[in-house]
């Protein structure tokens, strides 16, 4: 009778220590999978969190308005106007990225809602308002904005510096706490995953405890023990993993459109499907990957650990 | 080469007397020794010691000119790679097949396949077994599932063949033959010691024995013996 070819070659996932019916073969995926899931929300969270805080960061914080009261009448600087002394003052601060003073028919608009269409004819005594874009960082330098507050006073006595940095600052920290949440139950959600493998590779473990003994006798060696376990249980451990990243991108997904008009002005709140790539951040794209393979990282070192662990029991 | 210097066993966690106390003895590389007492005496522990399931809980053990006391753990693991074992009840691997249960020394040295193939091949023959090759121990008989342990405890051609009743499951034939082959090893070179209570096979091979009584050497060790007569090493005789 002729050999089986697997004779040859060392049989493929040869099992000298029975680990295919000793490890929660359904058990540990689907519960990896389950952490991987979570894990996955949480990354999303953590990513959300992040971009929104820097939205606002850029956004909001970076931009403020100058109130000119009596922008026509002469500055304390003779021979300007308080709007030229006050565009002056902006122009000499390196802080400002730009700034640009609303005309006339602009500020009417922005009035209309409430003086109606008759706003420009009522001649009442409109301050000059100048937009300003902060240069990137300066919003975080509020004893600067303090500097050019005081200045513009001087030259322009009564001319105010509207910030609106306060506000989106305490935005961005509460977006960063959201953050460190999300990071923390990530944390946990990885201690809690390697916590169900250790569970795991014991109860394998106590299962081929005679096998292992033999085999322990034969002259194996720790290393060729625990890789014995840790191919299994990372094997396992990735199939989760994968299968729970899968389960959490169409999450991810209607997220990601819910979360777009927030983040992107360009794109209304029905964004069409073509929108749906770009409606997951980049980086998510990479996460998703990451967590599986992280998930039968967790796999393999736990089992090498807990596998080492336990030999150490024996001589 | 086996040496032993005031060795005493007790299992962790167990009170009372030692299991073996005060053993003394040598047996020279190549030596042949049948290890004999009554039931409860010991010799299964004594032979946990020598493969290495169990370290002393005080002396000192030498085997094959590595202090057993002083090794680590790797060095343990490479050292049963040359101790072969014969257990009483077997220890063979029900989930894997005969050829595989054979296979399983070589396969943890790291020995090539294909040499693996051709070793497990010829010894399953020189056992009987080839035509069983691919039955798992579960559909062997008794004998046959010993003479697996067999060919698995000398496939790797050890220095030091430890056998706990081997003769135990097979007729007067096989044992018969089974004492040419440990003679054949033994005749090589391998340091044998069978443990057993089969008398007349002992007498029909005659051999220095160390003799066992409550947990202490009666005969064959240095303490029992003048020891001159055991360093000399003798093999097996008939």
């Amino acid at each position: 009778m002729a050999e089986p070819r697997r004779r040859w070659l060392r049989p493929r996932g040869a099992d000298d220590l029975g680990l295919r019916r000793a490890l929660a073969d359904r058990a540990l995926p689907l519960l990896v999978a389950s952490m991987t899931f979570l894990a996955a929300l949480s990354a999303a969270g953590f990513v959300a969190a992040s971009a929104i805080a820097r939205h606002w960061q850029e956004g909001a914080a970076a931009s403020l308005t100058v109130l000119v009261p009596r922008p026509g009448e002469p500055a304390v600087e003779p021979g300007r106007t308080r709007r030229d002394a006050a565009l002056a003052v902006l122009g000499g601060s390196p802080a400002l990225a730009e700034f640009r003073a609303l005309a006339d028919s602009e500020l009417a608009d922005l009035l209309r809602p409430w003086l109606g269409a008759d706003a420009e004819r009522m001649s009442l005594p409109l301050p000059a308002v100048i937009a300003v874009r902060l240069a990137h960082g300066a919003g975080e330098r509020g004893a600067d904005l303090d500097a050019l507050a005081a200045r513009l006073d001087a030259a322009a006595p009564g001319a105010l510096l509207e910030r609106q940095d306060v506000w989106a600052r305490r935005l961005a920290v509460l977006a960063r706490s959201l953050q460190a949440c999300a990071g923390v139950v990530l944390l946990l959600v990885g201690a809690v995953a390697a916590a169900l493998v250790a569970v795991a590779t014991r109860a394998g473990l106590a299962a081929r405890r005679e096998a292992i003994e033999i085999v322990h006798l034969l002259g194996a060696t720790d290393a060729y023990i625990a890789a014995g376990f840790a191919r299994r249980v990372t094997w396992l451990a990735g199939l989760g993993g994968t299968a729970g990243a899968i389960a959490a991108l169409p999450i991810l997904l209607a997220l990601g459109l819910l979360a777009l008009p927030f983040l992107r002005r360009d794109i209304g709140a029905a964004a069409d499907p073509a929108a749906l790539a770009g409606a997951v951040p980049p980086l998510l794209w990479l996460v998703l990957p990451a967590l599986a393979a992280a998930a039968a990282a967790i796999g393999w070192l736990t089992a090498q650990a807990t596998v080492r662990a336990w030999l150490r029991g024996l001589p | 080469m086996i040496r032993m210097q005031a060795v005493g066993l007790r299992y962790p966690g167990r009170e009372g007397p030692e299991v073996l106390r005060d053993l003394d003895a040598f047996v020279p590389a190549g030596g042949f020794r049948w290890l004999l007492g009554p039931s409860g005496a010991g010799k299964t522990s004594l032979l946990r010691l020598l493969y290495l399931a169990v370290r002393p809980s005080r002396g000192r053990l030498d085997l094959l000119g590595t202090e057993i006391g002083a090794a680590d753990r790797a060095a343990l693991a490479l050292l049963r790679r040359r101790i072969g074992v014969v257990f009483q009840d077997f220890r063979l691997l029900d989930h894997l097949t005969a050829f595989d249960n054979v296979a399983l020394p070589l396969r943890i040295a790291g020995r090539p396949e294909g040499q693996i193939r051709a070793d497990v091949t010829e010894m399953l023959r020189w056992v009987g077994l080839h035509s069983r090759r691919n039955v798992h121990p579960p559909a062997l008989s008794g004998g046959e599932q010993q003479r697996v342990a067999i060919a698995r405890a000398v496939i790797n051609r050890p220095s030091l063949l430890l056998a706990d009743e081997p003769t135990g499951n097979l007729d007067d034939a096989q044992a018969e033959r089974l004492m040419q082959l440990l003679k054949e090893l033994n005749r090589l070179g391998t340091t044998v010691v069978v443990a057993t209570h089969n008398a007349a096979l002992v007498a029909r091979h005659p051999a220095p024995a160390l003799e066992l009584e409550a947990g202490q050497l009666v005969a064959g060790g240095r303490a029992a013996d003048d020891g001159r007569r055991a360093d000399r090493g003798q093999r097996v005789d008939g």
